[in-house]
């Protein structure tokens, strides 16, 4: 095994370019549990710890720029107000000590449908800035994750950084797990309102092979939100629309049987998450100001 | 591979490390410090906690190539880590140890390291001590990263709410005490370092 060491971030694009099969590592929370375990020998560690412009986001018009390596804690203590849904999924992952070191690079690298910061980016609405010696693109998010811990990247692409919108609106979070910390997700789904576009966008973690948004559920919401004129009025969402959100929510999983759980308490977890997150968020729509309830 | 970092603030150099092992092993195996405990190797259980750059971290997770250049604090420099703070930030902090201390008090702080082993004869930090006044010490292994945990959340949240208390220690495993005592113990540190700071 060979640890390459770039000291700024065209060297590491140099060294991805040369070395294609290179593993990079950032917070190490995945990657060295995989080498501790003897699951993975990579030829190469590819250590993007020295390159300080990765830990820096830039807040700007439409959306926050947040490179790879900004780390859960800082997510969760400085950016609650742009992005409020990933700031709730960040305080979801794992324990303190993992938070300060592992960022959205590395959920999106490893591309987990478990990865905690997904259904909050799906729900946002983001674009992955991938950069190689070639140059940069913009991956849309909904076309990033392509399989069962499979991404878009190139082998010679890096993530640099993460686009996701700025909320105009209440964003939520809710994620099962068998305790509050420390927990691999059973199943996770984030809910954003853009009252903007007059438009509610979701994600669901870890009840398919990748992390997805559930289209029906949302089209079905938004053509009934329209129709009925919530949007204006501000009033309360019937709970026949929850039902019938909730219920194709639930029918946008494509869940297995595993030791977390099993895929009929993922369906019907996750039904019961889209209808919760709904009503929190429409609550603080309303300017109810149940700002936080659900927050793990 | 070579790594040369700061340990407890002694500059250390490891060599013939393998690219793909952990801090954790270069601490224990290859410094002679094996207060930060191995247990799980996945980040579940916090037995290995470390400050790398003044931020609790696991260290099974950190590859030991991305240390260069940085600076580690173990359980057994955690008393004279914590009397720099005291004799340089009363009442306060500062994240690393690296911060604009007087050449005395940095001299201090460099040229009394701890015996390294078993820390005989050292000074207690005032976490340690009130783990040991709470009776918060079972078979005692989870109880360094514990420490460590516990003393940086008194370092930025000096009156921690049980809540805070609870979150800050959430990434460490105990399997005897049930935490209750530990609980105790934070808060006891923590009420003595309020009278401290009054008086």
């Amino acid at each position: 095994m060979d640890f390459l060491r770039p000291a700024s971030w065209e060297e590491a694009l140099a060294a991805k370019a040369e070395h294609p099969t290179a593993v990079p590592i950032a917070g190490g929370t995945d990657v060295m549990v995989e080498i501790n375990f003897d699951h993975r020998r990579p030829e190469y560690l590819l250590d993007l710890n020295r390159i300080d412009e990765l830990t820096e986001w830039e807040v700007g018009q439409e959306s926050v720029r947040l490179g790879a390596s900004v780390p859960y804690s800082a997510i969760m203590e400085n950016l609650r107000t742009e992005l409020p849904g990933l700031a709730l999924a960040s305080h979801t992952v794992a324990s303190p000590q993992i938070r300060n070191r592992g960022g959205v690079g590395g959920n999106l690298g490893t591309a987990s449908p478990a990865g905690d910061a997904h259904p909050a980016l799906l729900a946002a609405g983001a674009e992955v800035e991938a950069e190689s010696v070639r140059g940069t693109r913009l991956i849309p998010i909904d076309a990033f994750y392509t399989g069962v811990k499979r991404n878009a990247l190139e082998p010679d692409e890096l993530i640099r950084a993460v686009h996701i919108k700025k909320a105009d609106g209440p964003q939520q979070y809710s994620k099962v797990g068998t305790r509050n910390a420390m927990v691999i997700a059973v199943c996770a789904f984030g809910l954003a309102l853009h009252p903007e576009t007059r438009t509610v966008r979701t994600g669901i973690g870890s009840a398919a092979p990748t992390p997805v948004r559930a289209k029906e559920a949302e089209a079905f919401l938004n053509a009934a939100l329209d129709e009925g004129g919530f949007w204006e009025s501000g009033k309360i969402i019937t709970p026949a629309i929850a039902k019938q959100f909730a219920a194709l929510a639930s029918g946008a999983c494509n869940p297995i049987d595993d030791v977390r759980g099993t895929a009929k308490y993922r369906r019907h977890a996750v039904g019961i998450m889209a209808r919760r997150t709904l009503g929190w968020t429409w609550e603080q729509y309303r300017g109810a100001g149940r700002t936080l309830e659900g927050a793990a | 591979m070579r790594v040369n970092f700061t340990v407890n603030g002694r500059p250390q150099e490891a060599d013939d490390v393998w690219e793909g092992e952990s801090l954790l092993y270069v601490l224990r195996e290859r410094m002679g410090l094996p207060g930060s405990k191995n247990a799980c190797e996945q980040g579940e259980c916090g037995s290995c906690t470390v400050r790398l750059d003044g931020v609790p971290v696991c260290s099974c997770l950190v590859a030991a190539g991305q240390v260069e250049g940085r600076e580690v604090v173990t359980v057994e420099g955690l008393a004279d880590y914590a009397k720099h703070r005291e004799d340089a930030h009363p009442g306060g902090g500062c994240a690393s140890g690296a911060c604009g201390t007087t050449l005395d008090a940095a001299k201090r702080w460099q040229s009394k390291p701890t015996d390294g082993q078993a820390g005989e004869a050292a000074e207690l930090s005032p976490i340690q001590q009130a783990f040991i006044d709470a009776g918060a010490v079972q078979c005692g292994f989870c109880t360094p990263g514990l420490l460590v945990a516990a003393d940086e959340l008194l370092e930025n949240t000096p009156s921690p709410s049980d809540q805070d208390i609870r979150e800050a220690l959430s990434g460490n495993l105990c399997r005897c005490t049930g935490y209750e005592k530990i609980l105790d113990a934070v808060r006891l540190a923590a009420a003595r370092q309020e009278e401290a700071v009054q008086s």
